[in-house]
């Protein structure tokens, strides 16, 4: 398509109505700014902005609604994890066995560095127990690196309660409704 | 020896210096506020020392009008590492921002910011070729940038240093020749005769309005503000000729830059806008008494800022000139405007006479 390029005027030439135009412009924000008190600066940390729901904050172990930890140190989160920010101790065949009755071990130890996390939700896609979350949480701060790295206590407590996304009883329920209406050819 | 003038005369660099220093930071300050508010932002506002905030209105008044700001930009630039890039010449490297900041504390040398306080004449060297002096000493200025985009062996600086050159030497021949219609009309360079010439007859702004209109827009182009700030361009050239220096070095171009700035705003109010006097309120004669005489500063300190602001203002009102058209409207469009103001300023004086 061709452009319409008027040729400018001569006031136009002289730059005229582009600085009248400018003046008039950076007036009105500067009053809108100043006098009506509208400014887009969200004053941080005394306002915060709404997380949304897919969030991937710092991932945190999580606990089931009986207070167990679902861990079951499969290690799959670890061997998944791009920058090997997952570190898992399994408990051997003379460790500790779990705490709840339907799993066969728990994690000796397990030890995130939050500064190597890159936050990209692959061990909790692959975690085949719901254990790992990735939570709304994004300001970590610490004063050293070994701050930084969060171990068992620490990422159970952060995590707190969830249910997980139980997604078999999903299915179940489509399954179930697809039974009652016509699927459509 | 004329102790008591040297005396005096050390005093008032001094303070002139200080205040102009001040005026600098301050400047860095207003003008990060003034571009917030036109861009619907608050510029810094959490600044605070120790228990300023426990002050019972002031203090948080204070701290959100980002007063403190500059002290923090002053510890900031002196703790920052101060670095040399490989492959310079550390002479040409060290030297180059001395040599910007040089010219730009020279040019407040001869502008009178006041009449007389008791018995000393504000100004600190009241020279009979006041204007010629300060042509001469912007001139100078081109110096710095060009030894610091040289200086730094990389491709943008060099760019940026060479561009700023070739702009600013076109500037300053219009900005040279727009106020000799202002010598035509006044008859004296020394700038203390201008204002008692403006005193007696008038701002000069209304007997020459193009030459003023030449005056701002080459200022502009001088002191590499926008919209002729290509040799800066954050855009086009990461940070043009100041890119490769650190902390001090870095702090010296800007204190630079924005002395320009303060300079170039009191060399327009003293030429065209009547320096200290005002048309009412028995300003326009030398001052009497004390009062008089801070209050002459005040009135001259004040119309400063007036054009401090608009520098500061012009900033985000136009987009940036390309280089062709930079020079296209240096050369082409107003040299020859100053040439025929100042035939067209010559006729009719003749004609009057």
């Amino acid at each position: 398509m061709i452009v319409n390029r008027k040729p400018l005027t001569f006031w136009e030439r002289l730059y005229l109505p582009a600085i009248v135009g400018g003046f008039k412009v950076t007036l009105k924000h500067a009053y809108a700014t100043l006098i009506q008190g509208k400014k887009v600066t969200m004053e941080y940390p005394e306002q915060k902005w709404a997380v949304p729901a897919d969030y991937r904050g710092a991932p945190y172990l999580v606990k089931d609604q009986e207070g167990n930890t679902k861990c079951v140190s499969c290690q799959l989160c670890e061997f998944v994890c791009p920058p090997k920010a997952i570190r898992i101790t399994p408990p051997g065949p003379t460790g500790q066995s779990a705490d709840r009755t339907n799993a066969e071990k728990m994690p000796a130890e397990f030890e995130i560095n939050m500064l190597r996390c890159i936050y990209c939700g692959f061990c909790q896609e692959v975690c085949p127990e719901e254990a790992i979350f990735l939570q709304k949480d994004y300001s970590l701060v610490g004063s050293s690196r070994a701050e930084m790295i969060y171990n068992k206590e620490k990422l159970l407590a952060l995590g707190g309660t969830h249910g997980g996304i139980q997604k078999w009883k999903l299915k179940l329920e489509e399954a179930r409704e697809q039974e009652s209406f016509p699927v459509k050819l | 020896m004329d102790w008591n003038f040297i005396i005096f005369s050390a005093l008032k660099i001094a303070v002139v210096i200080g205040v102009v220093q001040g005026m600098v930071s301050y400047t860095v300050l207003a003008e990060r506020k003034i571009s917030a508010w036109i861009q619907d932002r608050t510029g810094p506002n959490r600044t605070a020392p120790a228990y300023v905030k426990d002050i019972p209105v002031i203090g948080p008044f204070l701290i959100r009008l980002g007063i403190f700001q500059p002290l923090a930009d002053g510890l900031k630039f002196m703790f920052k590492e101060d670095f040399t890039p490989a492959g310079v010449r550390k002479i040409y490297f060290f030297l180059a921002p001395a040599v910007a900041v040089i010219p730009a504390m020279l040019t407040v040398a001869v502008i009178p910011f006041g009449s007389m306080l008791g018995a000393q004449k504000m100004v600190i060297a009241d020279l009979n070729v006041g204007i010629l002096y300060t042509f001469g000493i912007v001139s100078m200025g081109v110096y710095g940038i060009v030894l610091a985009g040289y200086a730094a062996n990389s491709k943008f600086p060099f760019l940026g240093g060479i561009r700023s050159s070739a702009q600013m030497i076109s500037y300053e021949i219009s900005m040279g020749l727009s106020v000799i219609p202002v010598l035509l009309i006044v008859g004296n360079l020394n700038l203390s005769g201008i204002i008692n010439w403006q005193a007696d007859h008038g701002w000069l702004v209304i007997y020459a309005p193009v030459a003023f209109i030449i005056f701002l827009v080459a200022s502009f182009a001088e002191t590499n503000r926008t919209p002729f700030d290509l040799p800066e361009a954050e855009t086009e050239l990461v940070g043009g000729y100041h890119t490769e220096y650190g902390s001090m070095k870095f702090a010296l171009f800007f204190l630079a830059e924005y002395s320009n700035v303060v300079a170039s705003a009191g060399m327009m109010v003293t030429l065209f806008f009547g320096g200290w006097t005002l048309p009412f309120w028995g300003l326009d004669h030398p001052a009497q008494s004390l009062g008089m005489g801070v209050a002459h500063i005040l009135v001259f300190v004040a119309k400063m800022l007036f054009f401090v602001v608009l520098f500061i203002w012009v900033r985000w009102m136009f987009p940036r000139f390309r280089y062709d058209q930079l020079m296209d409207l240096g050369w082409r469009r107003f040299l020859p405007l100053a040439l025929v103001n100042i035939l067209v300023t010559a006729i009719i004086l003749w004609m009057m006479a």
